[in-house]
Protein backbone atom coordinates (compact mmCIF):
# COMPACT_ATOMS: atom_id res chain seq x y z
CA UNK A 1 0.00 0.00 0.00
CA UNK A 2 1.60 3.23 1.17
CA UNK A 3 0.50 6.80 0.53
CA UNK A 4 1.02 6.85 -3.23
CA UNK A 5 -1.91 9.04 -4.13
CA UNK A 6 -2.70 12.15 -2.08
CA UNK A 7 -6.28 12.69 -0.93
CA UNK A 8 -6.71 15.82 -3.04
CA UNK A 9 -4.73 14.44 -6.01
CA UNK A 10 -1.67 16.67 -5.58
CA UNK A 11 1.87 15.45 -6.20
CA UNK A 12 3.84 14.74 -3.04
CA UNK A 13 5.87 17.92 -3.39
CA UNK A 14 3.06 20.06 -4.73
CA UNK A 15 1.76 23.09 -2.83
CA UNK A 16 -1.86 24.10 -2.81
CA UNK A 17 -2.73 27.16 -4.87
CA UNK A 18 -1.18 30.33 -3.42
CA UNK A 19 -2.34 33.91 -3.67
CA UNK A 20 -0.45 36.82 -2.10
CA UNK A 21 -1.08 40.55 -2.00
CA UNK A 22 0.48 43.42 -0.09
CA UNK A 23 -0.99 46.73 1.09
CA UNK A 24 -4.47 45.31 1.70
CA UNK A 25 -5.07 47.14 5.01
CA UNK A 26 -4.84 50.91 4.55
CA UNK A 27 -4.68 51.79 8.26
CA UNK A 28 -1.59 49.65 8.82
CA UNK A 29 2.03 50.69 8.26
CA UNK A 30 2.42 47.50 6.25
CA UNK A 31 0.01 44.69 5.44
CA UNK A 32 -0.43 41.51 3.44
CA UNK A 33 -2.83 38.78 2.48
CA UNK A 34 -1.59 35.23 1.99
CA UNK A 35 -3.87 32.39 0.92
CA UNK A 36 -2.77 28.80 0.46
CA UNK A 37 -5.57 26.40 -0.45
CA UNK A 38 -8.36 27.10 2.02
CA UNK A 39 -6.09 28.67 4.63
CA UNK A 40 -6.12 32.45 4.55
CA UNK A 41 -4.05 34.90 6.60
CA UNK A 42 -4.11 38.67 6.86
CA UNK A 43 -1.18 40.43 8.53
CA UNK A 44 -0.88 44.05 9.59
CA UNK A 45 2.17 45.83 10.98
CA UNK A 46 1.90 48.84 13.29
CA UNK A 47 5.10 50.55 14.34
CA UNK A 48 7.75 51.22 15.31
CA UNK A 49 5.89 53.11 18.04
CA UNK A 50 6.27 53.86 21.74
CA UNK A 51 6.09 50.86 24.00
CA UNK A 52 3.95 50.75 27.15
CA UNK A 53 4.46 49.84 29.92
CA UNK A 54 7.91 51.38 29.67
CA UNK A 55 9.77 48.58 31.44
CA UNK A 56 9.15 46.38 28.38
CA UNK A 57 11.41 48.68 26.34
CA UNK A 58 14.80 47.48 25.14
CA UNK A 59 17.32 50.34 24.92
CA UNK A 60 19.30 48.48 22.25
CA UNK A 61 16.54 47.59 19.80
CA UNK A 62 12.84 47.51 18.95
CA UNK A 63 10.69 44.77 20.44
CA UNK A 64 8.78 42.62 17.92
CA UNK A 65 5.36 41.49 19.14
CA UNK A 66 3.35 39.03 17.04
CA UNK A 67 -0.29 38.28 17.72
CA UNK A 68 -1.67 35.17 15.97
CA UNK A 69 -5.45 34.92 16.09
CA UNK A 70 -8.06 32.68 14.49
CA UNK A 71 -11.31 34.45 13.69
CA UNK A 72 -14.19 32.76 15.54
CA UNK A 73 -15.58 31.20 12.35
CA UNK A 74 -12.22 30.05 10.97
CA UNK A 75 -12.13 26.56 12.48
CA UNK A 76 -13.17 23.36 10.72
CA UNK A 77 -15.55 22.42 13.54
CA UNK A 78 -17.29 24.43 16.26
CA UNK A 79 -16.90 28.17 16.60
CA UNK A 80 -13.55 29.12 18.13
CA UNK A 81 -14.04 31.21 21.26
CA UNK A 82 -12.54 34.67 20.77
CA UNK A 83 -9.46 35.72 22.67
CA UNK A 84 -5.99 34.40 23.30
CA UNK A 85 -5.46 30.80 24.39
CA UNK A 86 -2.42 28.61 25.06
CA UNK A 87 -2.17 27.55 21.42
CA UNK A 88 -2.37 31.06 19.97
CA UNK A 89 0.15 32.38 22.50
CA UNK A 90 2.68 29.70 21.61
CA UNK A 91 2.18 30.25 17.89
CA UNK A 92 2.62 34.01 18.39
CA UNK A 93 5.93 33.36 20.12
CA UNK A 94 7.33 30.95 17.52
CA UNK A 95 6.18 33.38 14.81
CA UNK A 96 8.29 36.12 16.43
CA UNK A 97 11.26 33.78 16.49
CA UNK A 98 10.71 32.82 12.86
CA UNK A 99 10.72 36.47 11.72
CA UNK A 100 13.43 37.95 13.96
CA UNK A 101 16.48 36.61 12.05
CA UNK A 102 15.46 38.72 9.05
CA UNK A 103 15.06 42.01 10.90
CA UNK A 104 17.52 44.68 11.98
CA UNK A 105 15.79 46.14 15.01
CA UNK A 106 18.72 48.11 16.47
CA UNK A 107 17.60 51.03 14.32
CA UNK A 108 14.61 51.59 16.59
CA UNK A 109 15.62 51.37 20.26
CA UNK A 110 12.94 51.65 22.98
CA UNK A 111 10.08 51.02 20.58
CA UNK A 112 7.73 48.22 19.59
CA UNK A 113 6.60 46.77 16.29
CA UNK A 114 3.24 45.02 16.51
CA UNK A 115 2.36 42.38 13.94
CA UNK A 116 -1.26 41.21 13.94
CA UNK A 117 -2.10 37.99 12.11
CA UNK A 118 -5.76 37.12 11.57
CA UNK A 119 -7.14 33.99 9.95
CA UNK A 120 -10.62 34.07 8.40
CA UNK A 121 -10.45 30.41 7.28
CA UNK A 122 -8.08 27.56 8.07
CA UNK A 123 -7.43 24.16 6.54
CA UNK A 124 -4.14 23.29 8.30
CA UNK A 125 -0.90 25.21 7.86
CA UNK A 126 -2.22 28.37 9.50
CA UNK A 127 0.94 29.29 11.41
CA UNK A 128 2.95 28.95 8.19
CA UNK A 129 0.47 31.07 6.23
CA UNK A 130 0.59 33.61 9.07
CA UNK A 131 4.40 33.77 8.93
CA UNK A 132 4.37 34.20 5.13
CA UNK A 133 1.85 37.04 5.44
CA UNK A 134 3.68 38.67 8.36
CA UNK A 135 6.99 38.62 6.53
CA UNK A 136 5.36 40.33 3.53
CA UNK A 137 3.68 42.89 5.76
CA UNK A 138 7.02 43.77 7.38
CA UNK A 139 8.56 44.22 3.93
CA UNK A 140 5.56 46.33 2.89
CA UNK A 141 6.09 48.49 5.99
CA UNK A 142 9.54 49.29 4.64
CA UNK A 143 11.77 47.65 7.24
CA UNK A 144 15.25 46.73 6.13
CA UNK A 145 15.24 42.94 5.93
CA UNK A 146 17.96 40.40 5.28
CA UNK A 147 15.42 38.11 3.65
CA UNK A 148 11.76 37.26 3.49
CA UNK A 149 10.49 34.24 5.41
CA UNK A 150 8.74 31.44 3.55
CA UNK A 151 7.00 28.89 5.72
CA UNK A 152 5.35 25.59 4.87
CA UNK A 153 4.28 22.47 6.70
CA UNK A 154 6.02 19.38 5.44
CA UNK A 155 5.44 15.97 6.88
CA UNK A 156 5.05 12.31 6.58
CA UNK A 157 1.81 10.64 5.68
CA UNK A 158 2.10 6.88 6.15
CA UNK A 159 5.40 6.19 4.34
CA UNK A 160 5.75 9.28 2.15
CA UNK A 161 7.15 12.77 2.63
CA UNK A 162 4.58 15.35 1.53
CA UNK A 163 4.44 19.14 1.54
CA UNK A 164 1.68 21.48 2.64
CA UNK A 165 -0.59 19.00 4.39
CA UNK A 166 -4.27 19.91 4.52
CA UNK A 167 -6.57 19.04 7.40
CA UNK A 168 -7.75 15.74 5.92
CA UNK A 169 -4.16 14.56 5.57
CA UNK A 170 -3.25 15.64 9.09
CA UNK A 171 -6.20 13.63 10.39
CA UNK A 172 -5.64 10.57 8.18
CA UNK A 173 -5.63 7.19 9.90
CA UNK A 174 -2.85 5.13 8.38
CA UNK A 175 -0.48 2.33 9.30
CA UNK A 176 2.66 4.40 9.86
CA UNK A 177 0.92 7.48 11.10
CA UNK A 178 1.18 11.13 10.17
CA UNK A 179 3.86 13.61 11.16
CA UNK A 180 3.31 17.34 10.70
CA UNK A 181 6.43 19.50 10.54
CA UNK A 182 5.89 23.26 10.15
CA UNK A 183 9.10 24.83 8.87
CA UNK A 184 10.05 28.44 8.16
CA UNK A 185 12.93 28.99 5.77
CA UNK A 186 15.03 32.04 4.96
CA UNK A 187 15.11 31.45 1.20
CA UNK A 188 18.44 33.22 0.49
CA UNK A 189 20.45 30.96 2.78
CA UNK A 190 18.10 28.02 3.23
CA UNK A 191 18.35 28.44 7.01
CA UNK A 192 15.52 27.29 9.26
CA UNK A 193 13.87 29.82 11.62
CA UNK A 194 10.88 27.76 12.72
CA UNK A 195 10.80 24.06 13.33
CA UNK A 196 8.13 22.13 15.15
CA UNK A 197 6.76 18.65 14.81
CA UNK A 198 3.82 16.51 15.84
CA UNK A 199 4.08 12.80 15.14
CA UNK A 200 6.76 10.18 14.81
CA UNK A 201 9.54 10.18 12.22
CA UNK A 202 13.02 8.71 11.87
CA UNK A 203 16.12 10.78 11.13
CA UNK A 204 16.17 9.88 7.43
CA UNK A 205 12.57 11.02 6.88
CA UNK A 206 13.20 14.19 8.88
CA UNK A 207 16.22 15.08 6.76
CA UNK A 208 14.32 14.37 3.57
CA UNK A 209 11.36 16.46 4.78
CA UNK A 210 13.58 19.43 5.61
CA UNK A 211 15.25 19.27 2.21
CA UNK A 212 11.85 19.24 0.55
CA UNK A 213 10.82 22.21 2.70
CA UNK A 214 13.90 24.11 1.60
CA UNK A 215 13.11 23.45 -2.05
CA UNK A 216 9.42 24.32 -1.69
CA UNK A 217 10.22 27.54 0.19
CA UNK A 218 11.71 28.88 -3.04
CA UNK A 219 8.34 28.52 -4.78
CA UNK A 220 6.61 30.39 -1.97
CA UNK A 221 9.33 33.01 -2.05
CA UNK A 222 8.66 33.63 -5.75
CA UNK A 223 4.98 34.27 -5.04
CA UNK A 224 5.92 36.62 -2.18
CA UNK A 225 8.38 38.54 -4.34
CA UNK A 226 5.82 38.88 -7.11
CA UNK A 227 3.30 40.25 -4.63
CA UNK A 228 5.78 42.92 -3.54
CA UNK A 229 6.69 43.70 -7.13
CA UNK A 230 3.03 44.02 -8.04
CA UNK A 231 2.73 46.88 -5.56
CA UNK A 232 6.13 48.50 -5.91
CA UNK A 233 6.83 47.55 -9.52
CA UNK A 234 10.55 47.26 -9.00
CA UNK A 235 12.92 45.14 -11.02
CA UNK B 1 -9.21 68.97 12.63
CA UNK B 2 -12.48 69.78 14.39
CA UNK B 3 -12.47 73.35 13.07
CA UNK B 4 -11.57 72.18 9.60
CA UNK B 5 -14.42 69.66 9.47
CA UNK B 6 -16.84 72.34 10.74
CA UNK B 7 -15.64 74.84 8.14
CA UNK B 8 -16.05 72.31 5.35
CA UNK B 9 -19.54 71.40 6.54
CA UNK B 10 -20.55 75.09 6.47
CA UNK B 11 -19.92 74.85 2.73
CA UNK B 12 -21.73 71.47 2.55
CA UNK B 13 -18.41 69.78 1.93
CA UNK B 14 -16.50 66.95 3.63
CA UNK B 15 -12.91 65.79 4.11
CA UNK B 16 -13.07 63.46 1.11
CA UNK B 17 -15.10 65.87 -1.04
CA UNK B 18 -18.40 64.07 -0.57
CA UNK B 19 -21.81 65.62 -0.13
CA UNK B 20 -23.32 65.39 3.36
CA UNK B 21 -25.81 62.69 2.43
CA UNK B 22 -23.58 60.61 0.18
CA UNK B 23 -22.04 57.15 0.67
CA UNK B 24 -18.42 56.57 -0.20
CA UNK B 25 -17.67 55.00 -3.60
CA UNK B 26 -16.56 51.46 -4.15
CA UNK B 27 -19.32 49.61 -2.33
CA UNK B 28 -18.98 45.87 -2.83
CA UNK B 29 -20.03 42.63 -1.17
CA UNK B 30 -18.00 39.45 -1.59
CA UNK B 31 -19.68 36.24 -0.44
CA UNK B 32 -18.21 32.98 0.84
CA UNK B 33 -14.86 34.50 1.85
CA UNK B 34 -14.40 31.92 4.62
CA UNK B 35 -14.96 28.30 3.65
CA UNK B 36 -14.89 27.19 7.28
CA UNK B 37 -17.78 29.49 8.18
CA UNK B 38 -21.32 28.31 7.46
CA UNK B 39 -21.85 31.68 5.78
CA UNK B 40 -19.59 34.67 5.27
CA UNK B 41 -19.23 38.00 3.54
CA UNK B 42 -16.69 40.79 3.14
CA UNK B 43 -18.16 44.24 2.67
CA UNK B 44 -16.07 47.14 1.38
CA UNK B 45 -17.21 50.76 1.42
CA UNK B 46 -14.51 53.26 0.57
CA UNK B 47 -11.53 52.13 2.63
CA UNK B 48 -13.60 50.38 5.29
CA UNK B 49 -13.60 46.59 5.05
CA UNK B 50 -15.66 44.40 7.36
CA UNK B 51 -15.90 40.62 7.37
CA UNK B 52 -18.72 38.70 8.99
CA UNK B 53 -18.94 34.95 9.46
CA UNK B 54 -21.72 32.69 10.65
CA UNK B 55 -21.15 29.52 12.64
CA UNK B 56 -24.10 27.34 13.60
CA UNK B 57 -24.09 25.68 16.99
CA UNK B 58 -26.47 23.00 18.19
CA UNK B 59 -27.58 23.50 21.78
CA UNK B 60 -30.41 23.21 24.25
CA UNK B 61 -33.17 25.81 23.74
CA UNK B 62 -33.90 28.27 26.56
CA UNK B 63 -36.56 26.96 28.99
CA UNK B 64 -38.85 29.93 28.22
CA UNK B 65 -38.71 29.27 24.46
CA UNK B 66 -38.26 25.51 24.10
CA UNK B 67 -39.35 25.52 20.46
CA UNK B 68 -36.95 28.21 19.25
CA UNK B 69 -33.38 28.66 18.15
CA UNK B 70 -31.29 31.67 19.16
CA UNK B 71 -29.04 34.37 17.78
CA UNK B 72 -25.73 35.66 19.05
CA UNK B 73 -23.93 38.63 17.51
CA UNK B 74 -20.36 39.41 18.48
CA UNK B 75 -17.94 42.06 17.30
CA UNK B 76 -14.17 41.63 17.47
CA UNK B 77 -12.51 45.02 17.06
CA UNK B 78 -9.31 43.51 15.71
CA UNK B 79 -6.16 45.54 16.41
CA UNK B 80 -5.20 44.50 12.88
CA UNK B 81 -7.83 46.86 11.51
CA UNK B 82 -6.88 50.10 13.22
CA UNK B 83 -4.14 51.57 15.44
CA UNK B 84 -6.84 52.64 17.91
CA UNK B 85 -7.82 49.05 18.84
CA UNK B 86 -5.86 47.07 21.44
CA UNK B 87 -5.78 43.32 22.02
CA UNK B 88 -7.78 42.10 24.99
CA UNK B 89 -11.35 41.62 26.15
CA UNK B 90 -14.14 43.39 24.19
CA UNK B 91 -14.20 47.16 24.71
CA UNK B 92 -17.42 49.06 25.31
CA UNK B 93 -17.32 50.13 21.64
CA UNK B 94 -17.28 46.49 20.54
CA UNK B 95 -20.12 45.62 22.90
CA UNK B 96 -22.29 48.54 21.78
CA UNK B 97 -21.70 47.72 18.10
CA UNK B 98 -22.61 44.07 18.60
CA UNK B 99 -25.71 44.87 20.61
CA UNK B 100 -27.02 47.47 18.15
CA UNK B 101 -26.53 45.15 15.17
CA UNK B 102 -28.10 42.28 17.14
CA UNK B 103 -31.13 44.45 18.00
CA UNK B 104 -31.77 45.35 14.36
CA UNK B 105 -32.12 41.67 13.53
CA UNK B 106 -33.79 40.44 16.70
CA UNK B 107 -36.39 43.20 17.10
CA UNK B 108 -37.40 43.14 13.44
CA UNK B 109 -38.20 39.43 13.94
CA UNK B 110 -36.17 38.80 10.80
CA UNK B 111 -35.23 35.27 11.75
CA UNK B 112 -37.98 32.71 12.19
CA UNK B 113 -36.49 31.14 15.31
CA UNK B 114 -39.11 28.37 15.38
CA UNK B 115 -37.66 26.99 12.16
CA UNK B 116 -34.32 26.67 13.92
CA UNK B 117 -35.70 24.21 16.45
CA UNK B 118 -34.62 20.60 15.84
CA UNK B 119 -36.33 18.83 18.76
CA UNK B 120 -38.66 20.80 21.06
CA UNK B 121 -37.11 21.34 24.47
CA UNK B 122 -33.97 19.44 23.50
CA UNK B 123 -32.14 20.69 20.45
CA UNK B 124 -32.13 23.96 18.54
CA UNK B 125 -29.70 25.89 16.38
CA UNK B 126 -27.90 28.98 17.58
CA UNK B 127 -26.87 31.37 14.82
CA UNK B 128 -23.56 32.89 15.87
CA UNK B 129 -22.38 35.88 13.84
CA UNK B 130 -18.89 37.21 14.40
CA UNK B 131 -18.09 40.59 12.88
CA UNK B 132 -14.42 41.32 12.24
CA UNK B 133 -13.31 44.62 10.73
CA UNK B 134 -10.28 44.23 8.45
CA UNK B 135 -9.78 47.98 7.99
CA UNK B 136 -11.74 50.50 10.04
CA UNK B 137 -12.00 53.73 8.08
CA UNK B 138 -15.34 54.64 9.66
CA UNK B 139 -19.01 53.62 9.88
CA UNK B 140 -18.64 50.14 11.41
CA UNK B 141 -22.29 50.25 12.56
CA UNK B 142 -23.84 50.24 9.10
CA UNK B 143 -21.16 48.23 7.34
CA UNK B 144 -21.17 45.68 10.15
CA UNK B 145 -24.95 45.35 9.85
CA UNK B 146 -24.71 44.94 6.07
CA UNK B 147 -21.94 42.32 6.42
CA UNK B 148 -24.03 40.47 9.01
CA UNK B 149 -27.09 40.26 6.79
CA UNK B 150 -24.96 39.29 3.79
CA UNK B 151 -23.28 36.49 5.81
CA UNK B 152 -26.63 35.21 7.13
CA UNK B 153 -28.03 35.14 3.59
CA UNK B 154 -24.91 33.27 2.45
CA UNK B 155 -25.23 30.67 5.22
CA UNK B 156 -26.24 27.04 4.72
CA UNK B 157 -27.06 24.73 7.61
CA UNK B 158 -24.44 22.05 8.21
CA UNK B 159 -25.61 18.44 8.07
CA UNK B 160 -26.75 16.59 11.19
CA UNK B 161 -25.60 13.02 11.65
CA UNK B 162 -27.10 11.17 14.63
CA UNK B 163 -27.66 14.46 16.41
CA UNK B 164 -24.07 15.59 15.87
CA UNK B 165 -23.14 18.52 13.62
CA UNK B 166 -21.06 17.60 10.59
CA UNK B 167 -19.55 20.96 9.68
CA UNK B 168 -17.83 19.56 6.60
CA UNK B 169 -21.09 18.65 4.92
CA UNK B 170 -23.33 21.60 4.17
CA UNK B 171 -26.97 21.14 3.26
CA UNK B 172 -28.87 23.34 0.78
CA UNK B 173 -30.94 24.71 3.62
CA UNK B 174 -30.71 28.47 4.09
CA UNK B 175 -31.43 30.31 7.34
CA UNK B 176 -35.08 31.34 7.79
CA UNK B 177 -34.59 35.07 7.15
CA UNK B 178 -37.94 36.70 6.52
CA UNK B 179 -36.90 40.36 6.53
CA UNK B 180 -33.76 42.27 5.69
CA UNK B 181 -32.92 44.77 8.44
CA UNK B 182 -30.14 47.24 7.62
CA UNK B 183 -29.06 50.40 9.35
CA UNK B 184 -28.02 53.93 8.58
CA UNK B 185 -26.13 55.99 11.13
CA UNK B 186 -26.61 59.74 10.93
CA UNK B 187 -24.13 62.04 12.66
CA UNK B 188 -24.96 65.55 13.80
CA UNK B 189 -22.00 67.90 13.63
CA UNK B 190 -22.92 71.50 14.51
CA UNK B 191 -26.29 71.88 12.79
CA UNK B 192 -25.42 69.58 9.88
CA UNK B 193 -26.34 65.94 9.36
CA UNK B 194 -24.05 63.50 7.57
CA UNK B 195 -24.08 59.78 6.77
CA UNK B 196 -21.39 57.13 6.24
CA UNK B 197 -18.85 58.95 8.44
CA UNK B 198 -15.07 58.73 8.28
CA UNK B 199 -13.09 58.10 11.49
CA UNK B 200 -12.26 61.81 11.83
CA UNK B 201 -15.92 62.77 11.49
CA UNK B 202 -16.94 60.18 14.09
CA UNK B 203 -14.42 61.72 16.45
CA UNK B 204 -15.84 65.24 16.25
CA UNK B 205 -19.55 64.33 15.99
CA UNK B 206 -21.80 65.99 18.55
CA UNK B 207 -24.43 63.29 18.30
CA UNK B 208 -25.03 60.02 16.50
CA UNK B 209 -28.22 58.15 15.72
CA UNK B 210 -28.27 54.63 14.29
CA UNK B 211 -31.59 53.69 12.70
CA UNK B 212 -32.24 50.11 11.64
CA UNK B 213 -35.08 49.57 9.17
CA UNK B 214 -36.60 46.69 7.24
CA UNK B 215 -37.30 46.68 3.50
CA UNK B 216 -40.80 48.00 4.35
CA UNK B 217 -39.20 51.00 6.09
CA UNK B 218 -40.33 49.77 9.52
CA UNK B 219 -37.98 51.16 12.16
CA UNK B 220 -36.72 48.16 14.12
CA UNK B 221 -33.92 49.54 16.30
CA UNK B 222 -32.53 52.88 17.39
CA UNK B 223 -29.39 53.86 19.22
CA UNK B 224 -28.40 57.39 20.08
CA UNK B 225 -24.71 57.88 20.76
CA UNK B 226 -22.48 60.60 22.21
CA UNK B 227 -23.28 63.08 24.96
CA UNK B 228 -24.97 65.94 23.07
CA UNK B 229 -28.76 66.02 23.26
CA UNK B 230 -31.10 66.05 20.26
CA UNK B 231 -34.43 67.81 19.70
CA UNK B 232 -37.49 65.97 18.40
CA UNK B 233 -37.01 67.88 15.18
CA UNK B 234 -33.41 66.59 14.94
CA UNK B 235 -34.54 63.01 15.49
CA UNK B 236 -37.27 63.38 12.89
CA UNK B 237 -34.80 64.66 10.30
CA UNK B 238 -32.22 62.01 11.12
CA UNK B 239 -34.70 59.12 10.99
CA UNK B 240 -36.11 60.25 7.65
CA UNK B 241 -32.66 60.66 6.18
CA UNK B 242 -31.67 57.22 7.49
CA UNK B 243 -34.72 55.54 5.95
CA UNK B 244 -34.07 57.15 2.58
CA UNK B 245 -30.38 56.23 2.62
CA UNK B 246 -30.88 52.64 3.78
CA UNK B 247 -33.02 52.07 0.68
CA UNK B 248 -29.98 53.05 -1.37
CA UNK B 249 -27.69 50.67 0.52
CA UNK B 250 -30.20 47.85 0.13
CA UNK B 251 -29.58 47.77 -3.64
CA UNK B 252 -26.11 46.33 -3.10
CA UNK B 253 -27.64 43.18 -1.64
CA UNK B 254 -29.08 42.54 -5.08
CA UNK B 255 -32.74 42.75 -3.98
Amino acid sequence: MGYDKRLDGRKHDELREIEAKVGVIKNADGSAYFKIGKTTAYAAVYGPKNIYPKFLADPTKAVLRCHYNMMPFSGMGDRVRPGANRRSKEISMVTENALLPTLELSEFPNSVIDVYIELPETDAGSRCAGICAASLALADAGFIMRDLVAAVAVGKVDDKVVVDLNYDEEALECENGVADIPVAILPQTGEISLLQMDGIVDTAILKEALEVAQKTAKEIYDVQRNALKAKYNEE
Amino acid sequence: MTDYIHKLLEKDNRLDGRKLEQYRDGISIEYGVSKTADGSALVTIGETKVMAGVKMELGTPYPDSPDQGTLMVNVELLPLSSPKFEPGPPSIQAIELARVIDRGIRESHSIDFKKLCVTVGEKAWTVIVDICPINDAGNLFDIGALATIAAIRNARLPALKDGIVDFKTKTDETLPLTKVPLSCTVLKIGDKFIIDPLNAEEKVADSRLTVATTEKDEICALQKGNATALTIDDVDKMVNLAIEKTRELRKYLGD
